[in-house]
C-alpha cells in the first residue's frame, strides 16, 4: 500500500465523500420502493439536482440555497413521474427511463452558460477539540454538513420505516395495495408523498456532486450514479443500513482506483474505472445471495400500478 | 325496537351498463345473524361494499340504529361501528400479526399494549393467534382470526362476513360458527354472506336472497331445505347430476416418491408424493389452499422439473420434460389463476387458443400461423361450451370469470388429453357455469382420459370424484374412494391426521 502512495486515512476520508451522492438518491428510492413505487428515473432527478443546485449556488454565492433548490428541482421532476403513474396510470418501467432521458438533456441545456465556473466553497464543520485529533478527526469530524445531514437521514429512514405508524402505512401500502386501499388509506397520496421525498434526496445527491464533490458543472456528470444507486436499493434487500454499506463500498473502490491511476498501476485506466461498479454489483449479490430472505424484505406491489376499483 | 340497519332502495350500476345493485330494501336486527344469499355476480359483494363505503351508491339510503348512515370511507364505517372481514383478505404478508390489526383500528395503541389485547380477545373467543408472527408464515384460518380479531378489538355493532368458510377446514368451521354465535348473543349483528346453503340453515336466523342485484326473496333458513334455497338462488328447478361408474383402466399418469423444494418464502415443500393416475379416472385432490397445490400443479404441468422418473406419463419417465414436451404425450393443464397463467389477458380468445393448443392441434407450421385453424380451434371451443362472448377476437380479459373458464377447460379438452390437470376449475364461477364444467371433466372421463382436479371445494370433490387424497402440508394422502369418506374423516385428513394412518401397518406388525 505504501508503495503506491495512498494513505488509507485520505482513503477513508475520501470514501465518505464520494459515497454521499449515491447515500442521498439510494436512501430516497428506498422510500419510494417500499411504498410500491419503481421510479427508474434517479438517474435524470440527480442530474437535474446537480444543475439546479450549482445554478442557484453560484448566483446566490451560498451552497446551502443550492441544496434546498436541488432539493425542490429533484422533487418537482419526481411529481411529473408520480402524476403519470399514480393518475394516468402509465407504465412506471417506461415513464422512470424517459425520466432519466429527459432529466439528461434539460439538465445539459439549463447547464450551458455554467460551464467552467467553478461554485462557491463548502465549509467544513470543525468541532473544536474533536476535529483536532490526530487520525480520528480527519476520518470522523472534518466533513462538511451535507454528509453528515446523509447519514443521519438514513438512520432517520431507518426508524420511520420500522418504529413509526405513520411508517408501517407505507410498508403497507408497499406490500399490498389493495388491502391498504380497502382498509380506507389513501394508497396514491402516500406514493405521491414517498415519490417526492426519493426525488428531493436524489436532487440533494446530485448536488452535493457538483457543489462539494467535483465541484463544478459539467454535462453528464451523474455518470451512471442513479443506476448504481437503483441496484444499491436492490441488492441491500431494502435495508438502510445496507444502503450505507453499499454506497460506501461504491465510493471506497472509486477513490481507491482513483488512487491506483494516479500512482500509475500497469493496469488500464478502463479496467479501473470499471471497478467501483462491478464490485459493489458483486459483493451486494453475494450479501443478498439468499433469495427467499430477501424476496421476503420486498415491497410484494413494487412496480405494479394501483387502480381503485369499486 | 328500531332495526339496527335499515337498507332501503339502493341502486348501483356500473360503467358499462352492469346493474349491480336494483332497488334493493332490507333490514338487519341487533344480535341477528343475518344471510346475503345469492350467485356469484348477484350484487351481494357491491352490496356489502355499499354499506361498508368502499362504494358509493346512485340511489337510495341507509340507517343505522334510526340515524341516517352514509359512510364516505371505510374509516366513516370503523367509527359508526360497522367492520368487514373480506374473502380476500386485506392482510399484509410480510408484516407481523399485530402490525397488520394495527393497521385497521382507529386509535392506534402502543405495541405492548395492543399485544396484550391481541392475546386477550383471542383467548376469549377462542382464537388462539401470536402477535409477533408473520402473517405470510400463517395458515388461512389463521389469517381470517387476524381479520376477526382485527374487528373485534373494535367493540363492532355490525360485522360483515363475505364467504368466511370457503377458504376454512371442515374442522375450522365449527369454531368460527360457535365464535359468530356468541358475537351474536352479545349484540352484535353479523350480515353473513354465502352461497354455502347448508352453513346458512345451521347459522342464520334470517336470509335475504338476491338474484341479478334485487332482492327476490326474504326467508328462514331452518325453515326451508337446501334445494328450495338453492332454487330461490337461481330462479330455477334444479336437475339432479347424473350417477357415474367407475372402472378404472391402466395407470396413464404415475407419480413416485416426489420431491420439490419451496421456491418462494411462504411457498410449501412437497414431500414424498406418490399417486397413480388411471385412464378412466376423476382423482379429487381436496386440501386447504396453501398447503402445496400451486406446487404439485406447477410440477405436473411441467412449469417446474424434477427427476425424469419420479413423474410417469403412460409409462414414459417425463419429470424433465417442459410442458410442451408433456403436452405431446397427452398431458394438459389448466391452472387456477385464469388471467395472467392460463390466458394472456390482453391476447384475443383466439391467440389464447393458439398457445395452449399448438403443439397437439398442429396450429402453427414451420413457424407461420395457420390463421384458418386456429379460428376453427377458437369456434369449436366456443360452441361445445356455451362460451359467451362476442367473437373469437374478444380480448381474455373482457370476458366473466365463468366464460372464461368455460372456455380454458375447453380449450384443453378439445385436445383429447389422455392426462388433464386442473386447478381450482370452478373457483368464482356461478353455479350454471360450474355444474357444466364439472359435467364435462366426468365425461372426458368417460371416454376413458385420467382426470385430476385440484379443488377446496369439498362438495364438488365428492361430487365428481372417484378417488380422493388430501394435500396437508406438501404431504398426500393415500388414495381412497370418494363414495366411501364421510365430510369429518376428510377434514379430519386435512388437518394432516393421515400420517399416522400410514404408520399404523407398521407399528402394528412390529
Amino acid at each position: 500500500m505504501m508503495e503506491l502512495g495512498i494513505n488509507p486515512v485520505a482513503l477513508f476520508a475520501g470514501l465518505v465523500v464520494a459515497a454521499t451522492p449515491l447515500l442521498f438518491a439510494a436512501i430516497g428510492e428506498l422510500v419510494v420502493e417500499k411504498s410500491g413505487v419503481l421510479n427508474l428515473g434517479v438517474e435524470g432527478m440527480m442530474i437535474m439536482g446537480a444543475v439546479t443546485g450549482f445554478a442557484v449556488g453560484v448566483s446566490t454565492g451560498d451552497p446551502g440555497w443550492g441544496f434546498v433548490a436541488a432539493a425542490g428541482a429533484g422533487a418537482a421532476l419526481a411529481l411529473v413521474f408520480g402524476i403519470l403513474t399514480q393518475f394516468l396510470l402509465s407504465n412506471q418501467v417506461a415513464t422512470g427511463l424517459a425520466l432519466t432521458l429527459f432529466g439528461l438533456g434539460l439538465a445539459a441545456l439549463i447547464g450551458q452558460p455554467y460551464t467552467g465556473i467553478r461554485s462557491p466553497q463548502m465549509p467544513s464543520v470543525f468541532i473544536p477539540w474533536l476535529s483536532d485529533l490526530p487520525v480520528l478527526g480527519r476520518m470522523f469530524f472534518r466533513y462538511d454538513p451535507v454528509v453528515y445531514f446523509g447519514l443521519f437521514l438514513a438512520l432517520a429512514v431507518w426508524f420511520f420505516l420500522g418504529r413509526t405508524r405513520a411508517g408501517l402505512i407505507l410498508r403497507a401500502v408497499g406490500e399490498n395495495h389493495d388491502a391498504a386501499h380497502s382498509l380506507g388509506y389513501g394508497v396514491v397520496r402516500i406514493r405521491l408523498a414517498a415519490i417526492a421525498f426519493g426525488g428531493a434526496c436524489a436532487g440533494v445527491g446530485g448536488a452535493y456532486l457538483s457543489l462539494a464533490r467535483v465541484p463544478q458543472w459539467t454535462e453528464g456528470m451523474t455518470a451512471g450514479a442513479g443506476w448504481i444507486a437503483l441496484a444499491i436499493v436492490v441488492f441491500s434487500a431494502w435495508r438502510p443500513g445496507r444502503v450505507v454499506l453499499g454506497a460506501w463500498l461504491f465510493g471506497g473502490v472509486t477513490i481507491l482506483q482513483l488512487n491506483l491511476q494516479a500512482s500509475g498501476v500497469a493496469v488500464p485506466a478502463y479496467y479501473l474505472s470499471m471497478l467501483p461498479y462491478l464490485v459493489t454489483i458483486l459483493v451486494l449479490v453475494i450479501i443478498s445471495a439468499d433469495r427467499r430472505r430477501a424476496s421476503l424484505n420486498a415491497p410484494a406491489s413494487l412496480g405494479r400500478p394501483f387502480h381503485a376499483t369499486g | 325496537m328500531t332495526a339496527l340497519l335499515e337498507v332501503r332502495g339502493i341502486s348501483k350500476s356500473y360503467p358499462g351498463g352492469v346493474q349491480a345493485n336494483a332497488d334493493v330494501s332490507f333490514t338487519v336486527e341487533p344480535g341477528e345473524i343475518h344471510a346475503l344469499l345469492g350467485e356469484n355476480g348477484a350484487g351481494k359483494s357491491t352490496l356489502v361494499k355499499i354499506i361498508y363505503g368502499l362504494v358509493h351508491p346512485d340511489a337510495g339510503e341507509m340507517r343505522l340504529a334510526g340515524a341516517p348512515y352514509h359512510p364516505q370511507g371505510p374509516v366513516d364505517a370503523r367509527r359508526a361501528g360497522v367492520t368487514m372481514v373480506f374473502q380476500h383478505f386485506s392482510l399484509f404478508e410480510a408484516l407481523t400479526v399485530a402490525e397488520n390489526i394495527s393497521l385497521g383500528m382507529e386509535k392506534p395503541l402502543r405495541t405492548s399494549e395492543l399485544a396484550s389485547r391481541i392475546r386477550k380477545v383471542s383467548e376469549d373467543y377462542g382464537l388462539a393467534l401470536d402477535p409477533f408472527r408473520l402473517v405470510g408464515d400463517l395458515s388461512v384460518g389463521e389469517r381470517q382470526r387476524v381479520e376477526i380479531v382485527r374487528c373485534l378489538l373494535q367493540d363492532p355493532r355490525l360485522l360483515i362476513m363475505d364467504e368466511p368458510t370457503s377458504v376454512l377446514t371442515p374442522g375450522e368451521v365449527a369454531p368460527l360458527f360457535a365464535t359468530l354465535r356468541r358475537l351474536a348473543a352479545e349484540g352484535c349483528a353479523i350480515l353473513y354472506i354465502s352461497h354455502k346453503l347448508d352453513e346458512i340453515r345451521a347459522l342464520c336466523d334470517r336470509a335475504t336472497v338476491l338474484r341479478a342485484g334485487r332482492v327476490v326473496a326474504s326467508c328462514t333458513p331452518r325453515a326451508e331445505t337446501a334445494r328450495s334455497l338453492a332454487e330461490m338462488m337461481i330462479g330455477e328447478r334444479l336437475v339432479e347430476p347424473p350417477d357415474h361408474r367407475f372402472e378404472p383402466g391402466e395407470s396413464r399418469l404415475s407419480v413416485r416418491n416426489l420431491d420439490l423444494p419451496a421456491d418462494h418464502p411462504h411457498g410449501t415443500t412437497l414431500s414424498n408424493i406418490t399417486f397413480d393416475l388411471r385412464a378412466g379416472e376423476v382423482l379429487g385432490i381436496a386440501g386447504i389452499a396453501g398447503n402445496g397445490q400451486e406446487e404439485l400443479f406447477a410440477v405436473l404441468s411441467g412449469e417446474r422439473r424434477t427427476a425424469p422418473d419420479t413423474i410417469l406419463i403412460g409409462r414414459r419417465p417425463a419429470g424433465r420434460l417442459g410442458p410442451n414436451a408433456r403436452r405431446r404425450l397427452g398431458l394438459l393443464a389448466a391452472p387456477e389463476e385464469r388471467l395472467g397463467h392460463a390466458a394472456a389477458p390482453d391476447l384475443t380468445l383466439a391467440e389464447n387458443a393458439f398457445l395452449a393448443g399448438r403443439v397437439r392441434r398442429g396450429l402453427d407450421r414451420h413457424g407461420f400461423l395457420r390463421f384458418g385453424r386456429i379460428e376453427a380451434f377458437a369456434r369449436d371451443i366456443i360452441r361445445a361450451f356455451d362460451v359467451r362472448t362476442p367473437g373469437t377476437d374478444a380480448k381474455a380479459r373482457a370476458l366473466s370469470g365463468g366464460n372464461l373458464q368455460k372456455f380454458i377447460i375447453g380449450r384443453e379438452m378439445l385436445q383429447e388429453p389422455s392426462v388433464l390437470v386442473v386447478n381450482q376449475p370452478t373457483w368464482g364461477v356461478d353455479a350454471r357455469a360450474a355444474a357444466a364444467i364439472r359435467r364435462a371433466l366426468r365425461e372426458l372421463a368417460g371416454r376413458g382420459a385420467a382426470v385430476l382436479v385440484i379443488s377446496q371445494d369439498l362438495d364438488e370433490l365428492v361430487e365428481i370424484s372417484d378417488t380422493l387424497a388430501v394435500l396437508a402440508g406438501g404431504r398426500l394422502s393415500p388414495q381412497r374412494p370418494a363414495q366411501a369418506l364421510g365430510a369429518e374423516e376428510i377434514g379430519r385428513m386435512m388437518g394432516g391426521g393421515f400420517a399416522s394412518d400410514r404408520r399404523e401397518p407398521a407399528d402394528a406388525a412390529s
